[in-house]
């Protein structure tokens, strides 16, 4: 039995503990907002916040993961209001599909926590998560509009 | 959104036509007719099969088309709407399945989402379905107050008689007038007065898709449901020769290993990663045939005999071309070549099947619900009345989930363990590995020239894979594949935008054994390449202007040029550009809309790009949602530009090589180029939106690239010339 805690609330999960985290979300925690897009840490879509740092859950064994605070993208509004960057992203209308947009968001966060008024630059280097529909125009509106929030 | 409608089914019979690959059931009116007692769904009264109100004001709408990303939820809802008169504020929508369309005969039409048709091809009768619900309505609220219904109109949801000044609202007529018989016909608006459709109105979808709320595919979870991870020889055209399940039976959570096909097999376990694990720890020894003997090499061997072979199927042709290029003052001769590419969707392939003997139903994202529902009957065995598609909300589709694939082996995996469901996901590899791919094909161009400089003659000849071929082959004509000269057609939905006296365009077809399919844009993305770098090497080669050489070329081509004209305002074509910066231009048309697009570069040590701003028009007769269609522009040169840059699967024993987004990039926002849009709707038709515009950011980055550098580059990706994006 593995102990973690998911947006607050703490879970016991029986999983094996080199399991990735991303599906002990989805499958154990039963929290599915965080996608699997490649399961190798390069698209990004699973994207959620361990410690308040950006981190591609897919990559992450579950056990490296007990003990931390976690936070998958159905934790980032706060008694159903959302989070600013959710607010900016339906202002922007960004998503298209939406598949990646649950771990865009989660990495846009963590970038304004660090960079509360981020350049393009600062977002080029820091947002690298893949978008394959091309939401990029918006997302980078949004971050602009987030960061004055 | 409901993605899983909760309606009454009724008992039917349906002809054998529905087992095939297709449904070919006559097409009765979508709408009014063909009612049924089922009209009582969605929490309120049916009044038409596109209208469902609620007593509470809420307007269902139903949308038969799939949404991917593109909006067509959102914009076909604006259609329905405008028609009908309601409170967009109040405004809902839901899928209805493909098996209850059926048992209602089709009552809503076509449910392909594909060749950017979704709104082109439906427009009319979902504008009639709203216009008729609107005047029931209008109706039943004449009726309770026993005036003419002449002496009544409707606007946001209330019904007003206009001499007395009663109102009534549509949630308290709407039980009546789905009680009233529809009328034979209704008049439509002129577009021009239009107030919900043809308004940047935001999307129906965003919430959801930003909360984490949205339910995809992979995220369905039905009662008592099993995972399922599967594997198909690697090797296209191998097979299953052993596995030896033994080794996995004892892993944690696998319950059975099953042999979906000849060549698949798929492990069933408690989690998907579970599945996974063990499917991966599973010996499977295949045999991979002949194909293993293929490689891209072999392949572009045998296109490369195609641009000169003696026989090809014809396109387009006029006059003499053969005869103009043997008599040129001047030739010009170019061979260009496209690759293999990946739909690489986001959401990997995915569904859930339940089967029992008595009933099979399917949780899926697919882009054609009828083709999906389709094959859950072929694959189940079961008549139309006892199958089911439930349309799931798509993470990407680009023609990929067009196709049924996946849905037949989810259905065969759970056929065999009846009773319980099971939700089967592909890998990223799996996905990578048994893609429909964008086909690959060389081209040869030559162009002549008489003593004057005038083009006097052009021939294409296309070399490689036809898509109908391998997809449709019914759909083939004589053998030739029109789909193949997308663009290059002397008319219709994809037609040239040129004038030459002796033109010839043909395809010599190739059809290696890697499995094609439609990828957003389909053959435009080479084709526009082909045709639009090449008029820019014409030009250059009698020293004309790349834009004056094209207009000369066009006069009868007016909305060609209408928006060629109309980029090459924008980018200041003709005007010094900034030190180091060059532009590039292209047009084409294609999904009955004309697009184009021009850029500003520069290019660092003929390598690094830097692309300072790309300006795209399009045409497509009418705009149902500017700012969505702004939306698709953008995200269709991403999908476009991560071709041109990075989009490449090749082939070596007989398999694809890419497995994931490592060596299969795409376009990130570091990447992302500045892109300004101009929508230019003139009326009078309805051409295509998702993809039309995705085929003119490359020619028109290669043209700039060419003037910036003097190199012209007539392969693809460009990372295979170490090409990159500054």
């Amino acid at each position: 039995m593995i102990e973690l805690n998911v947006n607050g609330k703490m879970h016991r999960v029986d999983v094996e503990p080199d399991t990735p985290l991303l599906w002990v979300l989805r499958e154990n925690v039963g929290l599915t907002g965080t996608k699997y897009g490649c399961g190798i840490a390069q698209c990004g879509a699973c994207t959620v916040h361990i410690n308040g740092e950006a981190a591609r859950s897919c990559g992450i064994q579950v056990s490296d993961a007990a003990g931390k605070q976690i936070t998958t993208i159905e934790g980032l509004a706060v008694n159903g209001v959302l989070h600013k960057v959710q607010k900016a992203w339906v202002d922007h209308d960004v998503p298209q599909c939406g598949y990646c947009q649950s771990g865009m968001i989660m990495a846009v966060v963590t970038l304004l926590n660090e960079k509360p008024k981020p350049t393009d630059a600062d977002i080029d280097a820091a947002i690298t998560n893949i978008c394959r529909c091309g939401t990029f125009l918006q997302v980078r509106a949004a971050i602009h509009d987030a960061a004055k929030a | 959104m409901t993605f899983m409608p909760d309606m009454n089914r009724r008992s039917f019979v349906i002809g054998a036509a529905a087992t095939g690959g297709g449904l070919a059931i006559g097409f009765d009116l979508p709408f009014g007719a063909a009612k049924t007692a089922a009209a009582q769904t969605a929490g309120g009264p049916e009044v038409t099969a596109w209208v469902v109100i609620r007593p509470d004001e809420t307007v269902v709408i139903r949308i038969a088309r799939s949404e991917m990303g593109q909006g067509t939820l959102t914009g076909l809802a604006q259609l329905v709407a405008e028609e009908l008169e309601c409170d967009w504020s109040k405004v809902t929508t839901e899928y209805p399945t493909p098996g209850q369309s059926v048992a209602r005969k089709r009552v809503w039409g076509d449910f392909l989402t594909g060749g950017s048709r979704g709104i082109r091809e439906s427009n009319e009768y979902v504008r009639k379905g709203g216009a008729t619900a609107r005047t029931m309505l209008v109706q039943a609220a004449a009726n309770q107050w026993n005036v003419p219904a002449s002496e009544c109109s409707a606007a946001n949801s209330v019904i007003t008689h206009t001499p007395s000044g009663r109102t009534t609202t549509y949630g308290k007529v709407a039980d009546a007038a789905s009680k009233i018989t529809p009328p034979a016909d209704v008049k439509l608006k002129d577009p021009k007065d239009w107030k919900i459709a043809g308004k940047s109105i935001k999307r129906l979808d965003t919430v959801e898709k930003t909360n984490g709320k949205m339910i995809y595919g992979t995220d369905v979870v039905l009662p008592g449901m099993l995972n399922a991870a599967i594997k198909d020889c690697p090797v296209f055209g191998g097979k299953i020769k052993s596995y030896d399940e033994a080794k996995v039976m004892a892993m944690k959570g696998v319950k059975k290993v099953v042999k979906v096909n000849d060549t698949t097999v798929a492990v069933v376990a408690d989690t998907w990663w579970h599945a996974k694990t063990a499917l991966d720890a599973l010996p499977i020894v295949w045999d991979e045939g002949e194909n293993a003997k293929v490689s891209s090499d072999s392949i572009a061997q045998w296109l490369k005999e195609g641009l000169d072979a003696p026989q090809a199927f014809v396109g387009n042709q006029v006059g003499d071309a053969k005869a103009a290029i043997a008599s040129a003052a001047k030739k010009v001769e170019a061979v260009y070549s496209y690759p293999y590419q990946n739909h690489a969707p986001m959401e990997p392939m995915n569904a859930t099947a339940l089967y029992t003997p008595d009933k099979c139903e399917v949780w899926t994202g697919t882009q054609n619900g009828e083709a999906a529902f389709a094959a859950v009957l072929a694959a189940s065995g079961l008549p139309a009345d006892k199958c089911d598609v439930h349309k799931i909300m798509l993470g990407g589709g680009f023609g990929r989930r067009g196709r049924s694939d996946y849905v037949t082996q989810a259905v065969n995996i759970a056929k065999q363990m009846p009773g319980t469901p099971i939700k089967m996901i592909w890998s990223r590899e799996e996905d990578m590995l048994h893609g429909t791919y964008h086909p690959v094909t060389q081209a040869k161009l030559v162009g002549a020239f008489d003593a004057n400089n005038n083009l006097t003659g052009l021939h294409v000849r296309i070399s490689g894979q036809s898509i109908l071929a391998s997809v449709l082959p019914a759909r083939l004509d004589n053998g030739k594949d029109p789909v193949t000269f997308q663009g290059l057609n002397p008319a219709g939905e994809a037609a040239i935008g040129y004038t030459v006296p002796n033109l010839l365009v043909d395809h010599a077809m190739r059809n290696p054994h890697v499995p094609p399919g439609f990828w957003r844009g389909v053959n435009v993305n080479q084709n526009a390449i082909y045709l639009e770098c090449f008029m820019d090497e014409l030009a250059a080669a009698v020293g004309q202007d790349a834009l004056e050489f094209r207009r000369k070329l066009m006069s009868k081509h007016p909305k060609h040029l209408g928006v060629l004209n109309a980029v090459a305002e924008r980018i200041g074509w003709g005007k010094p550009a900034p030190d180091g910066v060059h532009r590039g231009l292209a047009h084409y048309m294609g999904f009955g809309s004309y697009v184009a697009a021009a850029v500003e570069l520069s290019v660092k040590g003929e390598k690094e790009i830097k692309i300072h701003r790309f300006v795209c028009a399009t045409d497509p007769g009418h705009a149902v949602n500017p700012a969505q269609i702004e939306r698709q522009i953008a995200g269709s040169f991403v999908y476009g530009l991560s071709g041109l840059f990075y989009g490449e699967c090749t082939v070596k024993g007989g398999r694809i090589e890419q497995e994931n987004f490592d060596t299969y990039n795409s376009l990130r926002i570091a990447e992302m180029p500045k892109v300004e849009s101009i929508v230019m709707p003139s009326g009078g038709f309805w051409g295509g939106v998702g993809e039309p515009t995705i085929c003119v950011a490359a020619p028109a980055l290669l043209n700039a690239y060419t003037r910036a550098t003097g190199k012209r580059i007539r392969s693809f990706p460009l990372k295979n010339h170490d090409i990159r994006i500054a």
